[in-house]
């Protein structure tokens, strides 16, 4: 929504703050998507903030027991997860993009691609875990391993959640629905950015 | 008043009135108690007269909701109330549970679990009534205009009948009742209650402040939305070390931390529509009880639970005169001001009368508030001597109380003022209308 700098007579009458017109959601105006989904994605950074600071609590109180499991994660499908969800977050840009444009079959093509690779993530996943788990690791180990199961957990859930929203935004592929789906997935990319140097690298 | 059916509110919170005065009158006696331990220890003991307080407390707020959504709907949906008759017949079955119940714990009978003691006939005849309510409700909102304001109402409403089923769930395993019992207590207090706080207050501040819907129902969804997500996770505070894994320390932790948002939410949110508002509404006592809800509600759930909310801290607070602090606070703000500031509002309306005794009513709100407020700091005092004494220099626990005399007394003083403040508000609302106490303005119809 932009408004006319232009000065006018008519601004000695400018409606006052208490008649804003539909789309005025305050400091959410403007921003890609529904609102709302920006009050979510605001509470959602805040609880994956408070998860991580309390993992680098954890450590400053362990850091020998934190160093000691952590050792036996694998950056490796952590690194890979990285690139693959951040290719996902292209493709969903993409299909923004074509949303925009208001085509349709390009859009359903893309947010596809997208939820591919967003599936492509859970298993690699899947497969962490299931090694993890085979080594006796579990959400109840305590320390550094019950934050992990937790951080990531959390993560891979929103994932899923991810994909269902993509899921709906491409049953109705309106430009305003893929780009509300879009700031979701793209907050769920961000999440994993954070999530991967401070479980995974830094010691 | 512009439907018939919203005189049913009117019976509800009359019965909700006298059980607030009990319930603040026990109040007072409970705190005899703790000054003089033995008082009346054959004839009602203390279980029993605590019991007798929380149990009139809920009661009386919940009825008090049933009357605001009697009131509020007929005028947000544009129609009368689908059935008066139901209405008075479910208003008639609580009575008869709730005298039930009082008469029945004096005699001992009880299911003694915390909150839910009611005897299953008493539970059973509340599932009844809820029932019918939820019945009466629903069909008036769907036959009628939708509004954010009743949407959330109902969604509370609902969600305060299905929480309650769990009371009926009571395993024998110690850890999965109390895991189940919170699903009753905390979700109705940290969840759909919230729902109900947050609709009812967006009715008032629409009403006194003339503020468009629309901004009404934006930040309305924003609070609804910020409630559930912090509030539902946020169980995980209650089980820290009550048998339950120990990742629910950290679920616990970070999402009860966040619960102080929608109450912050709503502080602003009142507080903007005052500032932007468009009506100078003659009732300025209800504005007060609704500002002071928001700010109260705030301080005393959001502030006072955070203070105690993280795990390393409830390690040593865990069920100490903190937690009673807070709980004391946060009924308070959250849930009685509420109920105060919609009857407030409302009973001119139905009374049809021009808003009346508006100076006493004032004078209430700050004579209960700032001894309510005294209250919380003493406790809170207590509480944190209590958590030294207790849980790290390791003085057992009856040696600790004795040291806690002197809080216990100024408790008692301050519950004392809470009386006579409540007085005065019953009075305000009851008594005759003083005509020398009239604001200027009033004279304009009230909307």
């Amino acid at each position: 929504m932009t408004r006319s700098r232009t000065p006018t007579l008519t601004d000695s009458t400018i409606p006052d703050a208490a008649a804003p017109p539909a789309d005025d959601w305050g400091p959410f105006t403007g921003l890609p998507g529904h609102p709302l989904m920006w009050v979510l994605i605001g509470s959602e950074l805040l609880v994956f903030g408070a998860a991580l600071l309390g993992l680098l609590g954890g450590r400053i109180a362990d850091p020998v027991g934190f160093r000691l499991a952590q050792d036996h994660l694998d950056r490796l499908a952590g690194g890979v997860n990285t690139l693959v969800l951040l290719t996902s977050g292209l493709f969903v840009a993409i299909a923004v993009v074509r949303a925009k444009a208001a085509r349709v079959a390009a859009t359903r093509g893309w947010l596809a691609a997208s939820a591919g690779l967003g599936l492509m993530f859970l298993a690699v996943k899947a497969v962490e875990y299931a090694t993890e788990i085979g080594a006796g690791w579990g959400l109840d180990s305590g320390g550094f391993i019950t934050l992990y199961f937790l951080i990531t957990g959390f993560h891979a859930l929103h994932v899923v959640m991810g994909l269902i929203i993509l899921g709906i935004v491409a049953r109705w592929p309106t430009a305003g629905n893929v780009a509300t789906g879009a700031a979701f997935w793209h907050m769920v990319d961000l999440v994993w950015l954070l999530v991967f140097p401070v479980v995974y690298l830094v010691r | 008043m512009k439907y018939e059916s919203q005189s049913i509110a009117k019976w509800y919170w009359f019965v909700a009135m006298a059980l607030f005065a009990v319930q603040v009158t026990v109040g007072v006696l409970a705190g005899y108690v703790y000054v003089a331990p033995n008082f009346l220890s054959e004839l009602l003991p203390f279980n029993i007269i605590r019991m007798l307080h929380t149990n009139a407390l809920i009661v009386w707020l919940l009825l008090g909701f049933f009357g605001a959504a009697y009131y509020l709907i007929p005028e947000e949906s544009e129609r009368e109330i689908y059935s008066p008759k139901l209405a008075y017949l479910q208003l008639v079955i609580l009575v008869i549970g709730a005298g039930g119940a009082v008469v029945g714990y004096l005699f001992r009978i009880h299911e003694g679990r915390e909150f839910l003691e009611q005897p299953l006939w008493v539970k059973l005849g509340i599932i009844v009534a809820a029932l019918i309510f939820l019945f009466n409700i629903s069909m008036t909102v769907l036959a009628g205009r939708k509004t954010a304001i009743t949407n959330v109402l109902l969604l509370g409403l609902w969600g305060i009948a299905v929480f309650f089923l769990f009371s009926l769930y009571n395993p024998a395993n110690l850890v999965l009742d109390k895991m189940y019992w919170w699903w009753v207590v905390h979700l109705w207090v940290e969840g759909v209650w919230e729902l109900v706080m947050a609709s009812v207050l967006a009715f008032i501040l629409l009403k006194l402040t003339g503020v468009d819907r629309e901004v009404v129902e934006k930040w309305l969804y924003v609070i609804v939305a910020t409630s559930l997500f912090t509030g539902v996770l946020g169980t995980g505070h209650h089980y820290y070390w009550i048998g339950t894994p120990g990742y629910w320390q950290w679920i616990g932790s970070i999402f009860s931390s966040l619960e102080v948002i929608p109450f912050f939410a709503m502080v602003v949110f009142s507080f903007m529509m005052v500032w932007k508002g468009k009506r100078d509404h003659p009732n300025k006592a209800a504005l007060l009880w609704s500002l002071g809800c928001a700010v109260l509600a705030f301080f005393g759930a959001g502030v006072w639970g955070f203070m105690h909310t993280l795990h390393p801290v409830n390690y040593y607070t865990h069920g100490t005169q903190v937690t009673a602090a807070h709980g004391h606070l946060a009924f308070f703000g959250a849930y009685v001001a509420l109920n105060l500031a919609i009857m407030t509002y409302a009973f001119p309306h139905l009374l049809k009368r021009s808003p009346y005794n508006q100076v006493l009513n004032m004078a209430s709100f700050w004579v209960m508030t700032s001894a309510m407020a005294f209250m919380t700091f003493t406790l809170t005092f207590a509480g944190a001597v209590q958590t030294h004494l207790q849980r790290v220099l390791g003085m057992n626990f009856m040696e600790v109380q004795d040291q806690l005399a002197l809080f216990y007394w100024m408790r008692l003083g301050s519950g004392i003022v809470v009386v006579l403040g409540a007085l005065m508000w019953l009075y305000a609302m009851l008594g005759p209308k003083a005509a020398s106490t009239e604001l200027a303005g009033q004279a304009a119809p009230a909307e």
